[in-house]
C-alpha cells in the first residue's frame, strides 16, 4: 500500500455563478521514499492539491488515504491531529510567527501535540541542526535572511518527524542561490529516507527530482518524463539524485 | 494543547502590545478599583455609623421630637406647647411600659461660652439633664461623682464634663504627661461660675485607639532624643461622634433652667421647652404598646395637638440602612459599567487582533493546531488582559484608598475587605471570557486554507 493514495480526487469552486474546477480527478499514489516534484502553469491547480494531500483542504469529491488512514472521513479533529504528527508543510511565504524566536517557532507544531518542553527543546535543536541555523536559535524570524526563515520553516515541517513533507513553491521567494540552498537541503533530507513532496513551476526543478508530476488544468499530464527528458538541470548540486533517464 | 501553552502564546501577544494592552485593560483597572475602593469607604462609613450609633446610645432609646402639627390641625398651630417638662412628668406618672425618661434643656453653645482662666474650650453641647441621661446616652462617670437630688432641686451650680473639655481647659494627659482630674476647679459657663463635681470616661472608636497605641510606641522608641511634640491629636477631629460625646458639659435640669433659659433667652422671656426627650422602654417587643400609651398621655398634656413625633433608632438604623443600599447600588452600577466598557474594550482589541494575525492563525492550523486549541488560545489572551487589568486594579484600589484617607482624614477611614476583591476579580474574569468568546469562536472557526490565503 503507497504512503499516499488519491483517487479521482475533484475540487469545484464556485465563483459567482463560473464554476472553477481547481482539480478534475486526480488519481496518484507516492511510495514511502519518494522526492516528488509537482509541476505545472500558474492556476493549474498545484496549491490546491497540495493542500487536499497536506489534510489543509477537503475534496469536493474522490477518496485518499495517508499511511493507511481515509482521510475523507476524518473529522476537522483529526484532521488537525493528522497535520501535526504526520505531515510537515512548508510554505513559499515561510510563514514563521513573528513574535516567536526561531526555537519557539520550530516548536510549535509539537506545542499542539501536548509535548513537554524540555522534549521540545531538544527536538527543536536537532531539526535546527539538521537545517544548519541551531546558532540562531533565539534570534527573531525578522533578524533572518529569506533563505534562512525558509530553513527555520523546513525545520519546523521536520521536528516532528513527519510520515511526508509538502513543500509549495519553497524557492519561489528566494533568489536562486539561495533556493539552490533549499534544494540541496530537501536532497539531503530525501538522501536519509524522506518523503518529499515539492510544488514548482521550474522545469529545472523538477528535474532534479526523481519523481515528477505535471498537472494541467487540473488533471495530471502523463508525458511529464519524456518531456523533461534529456533537459540538463543548470542546478548542480552536491549529492543531488541522478535524474531519471 | 495544554493551558500552560496556550497561556505562553497568549502573553507573548500581550506583551508584543504592551501599550495597546495597557490602554484596554483601563476599564477593567477602573471598575475594580472603583469597585474595591468604593466597598472599603461603604465599610468603612458602615463601621463608624455602627460605632457612633452605639457611643449615642442603644437601640432601645427613642426619641420624642417636635413635630409641624397636622395640616387639619393648622389652626391650632400657634397653641402648640411644645415638649415639657410636665410631659415628662405625666409620662413618667402614666406611662407604665416607658422605664426611662430622660429630659434634656440644651443651652445655645454659640451664645454660651465656656471658660477658664482665659481659655475658652469649643463644646459639642452644654444640657442641663437628669441623672437618667448615665443610662440613656451610655454615660460613666469615671471621676467624682453625677448630680444628685438636690442639685436638681436647688439648681446648683455644678457641672460633670467630658475629658475633651477638660482637654481645653487643662489640658490633656498626653501633653501634661499625666491624667489631669479637674474636680472642684471652678470654669465659667455663659459667665456664671460652675463646680466641676465628675469628668466622664474617656470614649473613642477602635482605630483611634490603636493609633494611639502606636503613637505611644513610636514615642517611648525615641524617648532619650529630643523631647518633641509627638502628642497624639486624632482625638480633635471635630463633628466625629465620638468628639461629641467627649465635649459635653452636663448640669442640672433645674439649673439649665434658672440660671439660663428663665431668662436669658432672645428677647429675654422665659422659654421652659425641652429640647430633647429621649425614653427607653422595658422591652424592644413591646414597642408599639408602648409608643401608644405615650402618645396617649402626651396628647392629653398638649390638649389634643399633636406636635410631636416619636424617632426610635431603629428608625434611624434603616435610614442609614437605605442610605448605604443606595451607596452600594450606585457604586454597583458605576462599576459595572466600568468592567462593561472594559469587556467591550478587550472584544474590540481582540476582535483586531485575530484579524491582523489570520494568516498566523492559519499558519498554526497549518502545523497541527486544532479549532479548540485555536479557541482557547484566544480566549486565554482575552482572560489574562482582563486578569492583568484585575491585578493592577487592585494594587491601583489600595493607592485610592490611600488618597482618600490622605484626602480626608477626619472621616472613617475606608477598610478594605476581601470580599469584594473577590467579586471585582471574578467578575473581572467573567468579563474576559465573555469578551474573548465571540473573537475566539472566530478565530476558531476559520478554515485553514482561508486563512492562509488571507491578505
Ligand atoms: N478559494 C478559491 N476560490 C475560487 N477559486 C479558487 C480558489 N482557490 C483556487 N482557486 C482557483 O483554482 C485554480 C487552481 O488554483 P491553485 O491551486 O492555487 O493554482 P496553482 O497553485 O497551480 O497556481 C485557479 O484557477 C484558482 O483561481
Ligand atoms: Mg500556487
Amino acid at each position: 500500500m503507497a504512503l499516499v493514495e488519491l483517487r479521482e480526487i475533484r475540487k469545484t469552486y464556485h465563483l459567482g455563478g463560473e464554476t472553477i474546477h481547481a482539480l478534475d480527478g486526480v488519481t496518484l499514489d507516492v511510495q514511502a521514499g519518494d522526492f516528488t516534484s509537482i509541476i505545472g502553469p500558474s492556476g493549474s491547480g498545484k496549491s490546491t492539491l497540495m493542500h487536499i494531500l497536506g489534510c489543509l483542504d477537503s475534496p469536493t469529491s474522490g477518496s485518499m488515504s495517508l499511511d493507511g488512514v481515509n482521510i475523507h472521513d476524518a473529522t476537522p479533529r483529526e484532521l488537525a491531529k493528522i497535520r501535526g504528527e504526520k505531515i510537515g508543510f512548508v510554505f513559499q511565504f515561510f510563514n514563521l510567527l513573528p513574535k516567536l524566536n526561531v526555537a519557539q517557532n520550530v516548536e510549535l507544531p509539537l506545542i499542539y501535540q501536548g509535548i513537554s518542553s524540555r522534549s521540545r527543546k531538544e527536538k527543536s535543536m536537532h531539526a535546527l541542526k539538521l537545517v544548519g541555523l541551531e546558532d540562531r536559535a533565539k534570534h527573531r524570524p525578522s533578524q533572518l535572511s529569506g533563505g534562512q526563515q525558509q530553513r527555520v520553516a523546513i525545520a519546523r515541517a521536520l521536528v516532528n518527524d513527519p510520515r511526508i513533507i509538502f513543500a509549495d513553491e519553497p524557492t519561489g521567494n528566494l533568489d536562486s542561490h539561495t533556493g539552490e540552498m533549499i534544494l540541496e537541503t530537501f536532497c539531503k533530507l530525501h538522501q536519509e529516507g524522506r518523503t518529499i513532496m515539492l510544488v514548482t513551476h521550474d522545469p529545472e526543478i523538477a528535474a532534479l527530482t526523481p519523481q515528477k508530476i505535471e498537472i494541467r488544468d487540473g488533471k495530471i499530464a502523463l508525458d511529464v518524463d519524456a518531456k523533461l527528458a534529456g533537459k540538463e538541470s543548470r542546478f548542480k548540486l552536491r549529492g543531488s539524485p541522478e535524474p531519471n533517464p | 494543547m495544554n493551558l500552560l501553552n496556550a497561556i505562553f502564546i497568549g502573553l507573548k501577544d500581550i506583551w508584543a502590545h504592551k501599550f495597546r494592552t495597557l490602554l484596554t485593560m483601563f476599564g477593567i483597572v477602573l471598575g475594580v478599583s472603583s469597585l474595591v475602593a468604593m466597598a472599603a469607604v461603604i465599610t468603612g462609613m458602615e463601621k463608624g455609623m455602627k460605632e457612633s450609633m452605639i457611643a449615642m446610645g442603644g437601640l432601645d432609646k427613642i426619641r420624642i421630637d417636635d413635630e409641624d402639627v397636622p395640616a387639619w390641625q393648622d389652626h391650632l398651630k400657634t397653641q402648640a406647647p411644645g415638649r415639657l417638662i410636665r410631659d415628662v412628668e405625666a409620662l413618667q406618672a402614666s406611662a407604665p411600659l416607658i422605664t426611662t425618661i430622660s429630659p434634656e434643656m440644651r443651652l445655645d453653645w454659640r451664645a454660651t461660652r465656656v471658660t477658664r482662666q482665659g481659655k475658652s474650650a469649643s463644646t459639642s453641647e452644654i444640657v442641663g439633664v437628669w441623672p437618667a441621661v448615665l443610662e440613656m446616652n451610655l454615660y460613666e462617670v469615671a471621676h467624682g461623682r453625677f448630680f444628685c437630688d438636690l442639685d436638681e432641686e436647688f439648681a446648683n451650680s455644678v457641672c460633670v464634663i467630658g475629658t475633651g473639655v477638660r482637654d481645653q481647659l487643662f489640658g490633656s494627659p498626653e501633653e501634661e504627661g499625666q491624667e489631669v482630674v479637674p474636680l472642684g476647679q471652678i470654669i465659667q459657663i455663659g459667665g456664671q461660675p460652675f463646680t466641676i463635681v465628675g469628668m466622664f470616661k474617656h470614649y473613642e472608636s477602635e482605630q483611634e485607639r490603636k493609633l494611639k497605641e502606636l503613637a505611644k510606641k513610636q514615642a517611648q522608641e525615641d524617648s532619650g532624643g529630643v523631647k518633641r511634640q509627638r502628642g497624639w491629636s486624632g482625638a480633635k477631629k471635630w463633628g466625629d461622634a465620638f468628639w461629641r460625646k467627649n465635649n459635653v458639659v452636663y448640669m442640672p435640669l433645674n439649673t439649665a433652667w434658672i440660671k439660663f433659659r428663665a431668662a436669658s433667652n432672645d428677647d429675654l422671656t422665659p422659654d421652659p421647652r425641652l429640647t430633647d426627650i429621649d425614653i427607653k422602654i422595658a422591652d424592644l417587643d413591646l414597642l408599639e404598646p408602648a409608643l401608644q400609651q405615650a402618645r396617649n398621655v402626651m396628647l392629653v398634656t398638649h390638649n389634643g395637638i399633636n406636635d410631636f413625633e416619636f424617632d426610635t433608632q431603629e428608625n434611624q438604623i434603616n435610614d442609614i440602612r437605605t442610605r448605604i443600599r443606595n451607596m452600594r447600588i450606585s457604586q454597583g452600577v458605576i462599576a459595572g459599567l466600568s468592567l462593561l466598557v472594559g469587556g467591550i474594550g478587550i472584544m474590540n482589541i481582540m476582535l483586531a487582533s485575530i484579524n491582523e494575525r489570520i494568516r498566523e492563525i492559519g499558519t498554526c492550523k497549518a502545523v497541527g493546531a486544532s479549532s479548540e486549541a485555536i479557541f482557547t488560545q484566544i480566549i486565554v489572551e482575552s482572560i489574562a488582559v482582563a486578569m492583568l487589568g484585575a491585578v493592577v486594579g487592585l494594587g491601583f484600589s489600595f493607592l485610592l484608598v490611600e488618597l482618600i484617607e490622605i484626602a480626608s482624614p477626619a472621616q472613617n477611614s475606608p477598610i478594605i475587605t476581601a470580599y469584594p476583591m473577590l467579586i471585582a476579580v471574578g467578575f473581572s474574569g467573567l468579563v474576559g471570557v465573555v469578551a474573548g468568546l465571540f473573537p475566539a469562536l472566530k478565530a476558531a472557526g476559520l478554515h485553514p486554507i482561508q486563512a492562509l490565503r488571507y491578505e
